[in-house]
């Protein structure tokens, strides 16, 4: 393969087959469902067709007498609460008492195969009683009985957020104007192609192996040990290559636990693999979040301050929820410069499948609301919306009002870049009638900067071993789901060590065999996971150099790793080949092996509630769509998308682009069509709440026909903090899909669509109403009354503040500092 | 699977069947209720076909039948008597990967893998039929395969690639 001559690297940023190209284009990939063990079970989960109700009996002899069924497993035996925050165990793998959503599980079968499975299902007896049913955030608001869950803060408000970063009332009211505005944020699901699946099996040594299509296999080990009470060392957790995640699967699942209880009791492997139907109810996608935006800006288009209001809501259990919640305020500060900041958030439980992680978590909907507010701004104030981001970027290196650090942003180029791309200067406002152009921005996190767990061990943990045939094997607890995860560690380390990428043997998602990395959430994979690759390449390559400068008598620093050679950078004849410089190393050294762990500089923030927001640097995205509204029927065909991204460096150019183009097909179909939404049944049929669409065929997503074209450009911004100055880039260029879609809109036929998605009839509606002399807007007219918390009062930097609140219960640091008081 | 009379669920006898599979012909002694994604998974264990809703609704399980495209979740495997199937696994020829299949893992057509075995199979089935397809046909040929990580553009690259390899390999054995 060729290699790009201004690439000073011999790996780093060459367009090459990803390390496991050819394993998923011979079908040889083994997925979760594909493992098939000797006397293997198969384990149907009884779901709940009610969404809230108590359990008033399960009788499940008949099943259990039913011929074939091996084990049928319920609430009793598996009693302890599991969830994937510690401060949200609040899911049982089997509802003993409650369901809290249609789909919630509450009875296992395990029989010789599926259908006998299935059909011992239908002879389980569940009598239940009905409760009320939460349907929306407003009702939970309304009803604080019955409640949904026992804990959380009252009602069935689960948690509830206020922070205040300056004076940002007074920032509004000295503000020269004041833009409010209500947005509505419909939630939608990942929709991974694969449907999740996790097989339980003893070892021949007694000892329990998990294999699911998870995203986080650490955070699965935990809570197995956790739930079944066995010591984590006696446990293995096997992430299998992921059939696609986007979030959805890094939960801890009920069938993932279900299937590891029976596979130690029956001593035998067990399998589950969900029908689509399932992944429905397995959910933890984007929160439907309703949204008020307050903001003040200077007559020349300056940010003074900003207050924003979220309701989020949370479905039937914590999930992600409380970090998802602080996410939908953490970032609206890295991307724009605001002085002043006020965020009040609060997210309820509802009976619907439980909301989590989507691309972009928490993020996306507050970006939505920020980034159409701004083009209103600058319709208003008769400047280009390109001019007037450009104006207000945030500043590299700035520490922001709510205590995040920017290092490198080149959000500013990205913003050149598509509106020089997309020929923006002649577009915008000038497209004939029915075309639109409109541009939109976002930021997104390079890793979440705390565990989700407090602890202070390293976030991702990489080890190497050489052998002396050449051999080097990478080991990394990273779970590979499709973005490419395995490449970029296989590629840095061959970088570092002058290897080609077929060189080296990746082994990764194993607990037993791997050390421990967070796993494939928060866009921290690249980050992490490839800075303590660099470390472990590094400290490899010093033995080696160290062996080799002795052997041939030259000091270590003239030492060249490239083309599988290890030679002096003065005379390339003198040298050896990577596996006698292995050698070489192992005679000095003995056994070769080294280590690299990675944890985030600690963040600014010292308040309560800072933890989520930091990050060892963020990722920035602008994008610009084009496309055409049909007056009579609503329809709204994308014809181009124009995107820049700053991805800091890219590793791979060819898997970034796939990254960003994925995000771009993403981001249409939640602009456009992907909306999970739920009826009532009729009160003869239950009066339940269902899923108007739990199937991919009534799920609208986009197809190869619904694809625009794309430009796309990498930016790099070389970060210092990135391996090889590398970003994100799995995430981020979502963001300013939504919006920009909803930008060109309005400049297509002058209507605003402040919700999302942007359907025919939301935009048959808006021109009739434009048509009549009304604003043309669709979107929400009020949000409802909650009952705030007092604010943790924080002073920006620029107000002396030093990243505590004012207010913090000061005796808390007190008693910390002086140990009388201690109790 | 034995071949002893044995009974399958619900009572059912199993049925034998005979079909050509990825070029060998293949006896197979199974539960007549099973679909052909079931038959080549479980029966044949030949994985590489994939599912994702068993409705016939993501296009994850095409395979060939006859050199058609098919959605494996919805053909009874009954209905393949005498016939023949093409999957993934077939597609490599003597350890040489097949052009479509060296172009989606060069050219990012593949990102989790899940529903590529599909997709190649698909557009080889275009491209036995056409030698060189317009990005439109391509887009027609595709549009039953829900792809949810590449956003399909990295896919109709990588068979645009092939079809350009495949070219000169047909150049190539001409001279």
């Amino acid at each position: 393969m060729s290699r790009g001559s201004a690439n000073r690297f011999g790996v780093i940023g060459v367009p090459r087959r990803r390390v496991d190209g050819r394993a998923k284009v011979t079908g040889q990939t083994i997925f979760a469902d594909d493992i098939d063990l000797p006397r293997m079970l198969h384990c149907k989960l009884l779901r709940s067709p009610l969404p809230h109700a108590l359990i008033a009996r399960l009788d499940a002899s008949a099943a259990r007498a039913h011929p074939g069924v091996q084990r049928v497993l319920t609430g009793a035996d598996l009693p302890i609460e599991f969830g994937i925050l510690p401060v949200s165990q609040d899911e049982e793998a089997l509802c003993g008492k409650k369901v809290r959503y249609v789909g919630d599980p509450v009875a296992a079968v395990v029989a010789d195969d599926e259908i006998t499975a299935q059909e011992a299902l239908g002879l389980i007896d569940v009598a239940y009683e009905p409760l009320r049913t939460i349907s929306t955030p407003e009702e939970a608001l309304r009803h604080t009985e019955p409640r949904i869950h026992d804990y959380g803060e009252e009602g069935n408000i689960h948690k509830r957020a206020h922070f205040q970063f300056g004076d940002t009332d007074q920032a509004l009211r000295e503000a020269d104007h004041l833009f409010d505005d209500l947005f509505f944020y419909e939630g939608n699901t990942h929709l991974p192609i694969e449907q999740h699946a996790a097989v339980g099996a003893v070892d021949r040594d007694g000892k329990l192996t998990l294999w699911s299509s998870t995203q986080t296999p650490h955070y699965v080990h935990r809570a197995l040990a956790k739930v079944l009470q066995l010591p984590a060392a006696h446990i293995r957790v096997i992430a299998c290559p992921n059939g696609g995640g986007f979030g959805g699967k890094s939960d801890i699942f009920n069938h993932e636990i279900v299937v590891a209880k029976a596979a130690l009791e029956t001593g035998r492997p067990v399998k589950i693999c969900l029908t689509r139907e399932e992944v429905f109810y397995c959910h933890r996608g984007r929160h439907p979040v309703l949204m008020r935006l307050r903001t003040g800006l200077t007559r020349s288009g300056r940010i003074t301050g900003m207050h924003l209001q979220t309701l989020v809501d949370g479905g039937g259990y914590g999930s992600y929820g409380v970090a998802s919640l602080l996410y939908t305020g953490a970032l609206q500060t890295v991307t724009y410069h605001v002085p002043r900041y006020r965020f009040e958030g609060c997210r309820v439980f509802t009976n619907k499948p439980p909301c989590g992680p989507k691309r972009g978590h928490g993020t996306v909907q507050p970006r939505f609301a920020q980034e159409v507010q701004l083009d209103k701004i600058a319709e208003k104030l008769a400047l280009d919306p390109a001019e007037l981001r450009l104006a207000i970027v945030a500043q590299p290196n700035e520490l922001t009002a709510n205590w995040l650090q920017v290092t490198t942003i080149g959000l500013a180029d990205c913003i050149r870049k598509v509106v020089e791309l997309s020929d923006w200067k002649n577009k915008f406002r000038k497209l004939s009638a029915g075309r639109g152009i409109g541009l939109a921005c976002g930021s997104y996190l390079c890793g979440a900067g705390l565990p989700i767990y407090w602890n202070k061990l390293p976030q991702s943990g990489v080890q190497l071993k050489l052998d002396r045939g050449g051999g080097v094997t990478v080991f990394c607890g990273a779970a590979e789901i499709g973005q490419g995860s395995d490449d970029v560690l296989v590629s840095i380390v061959a970088e570092i060590l002058g290897l080609e990428p077929f060189d080296i043997r990746c082994v990764t998602g194993d607990t037993d065999l791997t050390p421990v990395d967070l796993g494939s959430y928060s866009s921290r994979v690249t980050l992490m996971m490839g800075n303590a690759a660099v470390q472990a390449a590094q400290r490899a390559r010093d033995l080696l150099a160290s062996a080799v400068a002795r052997k041939l008598d030259l000091p270590a620093e003239r030492l060249v790793f490239a083309a599988r050679r290890v030679f002096d950078s003065a005379d390339e004849r003198r040298g050896m080949t990577w596996a006698e410089a292995v050698t070489c190393a192992e005679e000095m050294h003995g056994t070769l092996g080294t280590t690299g762990s990675y944890k985030p500089p600690p963040a600014a923030a010292k308040f309560k509630g800072g933890g989520v927001g930091p990050s060892a640097t963020y990722s920035y995205t602008a994008a610009v769509v084009e496309l055409e509204v049909d007056r009579g029927t609503g329809w709204i065909n994308v014809s181009k998308v124009t995107i820049a991204h700053d991805i800091g460096r890219a590793l791979n150019p060819v898997l970034a682009r796939g990254q960003v183009e994925g995000s771009v097909y993403m981001g249409l179909g939640e602009a456009l069509m992907e909306e999970q939404v739920f009826r009532r049944l009729p009160a003869k049929l239950s009066g339940a709440l269902v899923h108007k669409f739990p199937s991919m065929l009534e799920y609208k997503s986009p197809t190869t026909h619904d694809m625009p074209e794309v430009v796309t450009a990498l930016i790099e911004t070389d970060d210092p903090h990135g391996p090889y100055g590398a970003k994100e880039v799995g995430q981020g260029p979502l963001l300013p899909i939504m919006p920009a879609v909803a930008n060109a809109v309005h400049d297509a036929v002058g209507v605003r669509i402040d919700e999302v998605p942007i359907t025919p009839d939301k935009v048959l509606r808006a021109l009739d109403d434009q048509a009549r002399g009304g604003a043309g807007r669709v979107g929400p007219s009020s949000f409802p009354a909650v009952d705030w918390p007092e604010p943790l009062l924080v002073p920006p930097p620029w107000e002396g503040g030093d990243g505590r609140a004012t207010n913090d219960p000061e005796r808390k640091r007190a008693a910390k500092l002086d140990p009388a008081t201690r109790p | 699977m034995s071949e002893s009379p044995a009974l399958a669920i619900g009572g059912q006898a199993n049925v034998q069947l005979k079909l050509t599979v990825n070029g060998e012909e293949r006896a197979v002694f199974f539960p007549p209720y099973k679909t052909l994604l079931e038959l080549l998974r479980e029966e044949l264990r030949l994985t590489g076909t994939k599912h994702g809703c068993e409705l016939g609704e993501c296009g994850a399980c095409a395979v060939l039948l006859d050199g058609e495209p098919v959605l494996s979740c919805l053909t009874l495997g009954l209905d393949c008597e005498g016939r023949t199937v093409s999957t993934v696994e077939g597609l490599a020829r003597d350890g040489a990967l097949h052009p479509l299949q060296e172009a989606f893992a060069d050219l990012g057509g593949a990102q989790c893998g899940y529903c590529t075995p599909a997709i190649l199979m698909t557009a080889k089935s275009l491209l036995d039929r056409v030698a060189a397809p317009t990005r439109a046909e391509i887009r027609e040929a595709l549009a039953g395969c829900l792809c949810r990580c590449t956003g399909y553009l990295q896919i109709f690259e990588s068979v645009e690639a092939a079809i350009v390899r495949l070219r000169g390999e047909s150049g190539a054995a001409r001279r």
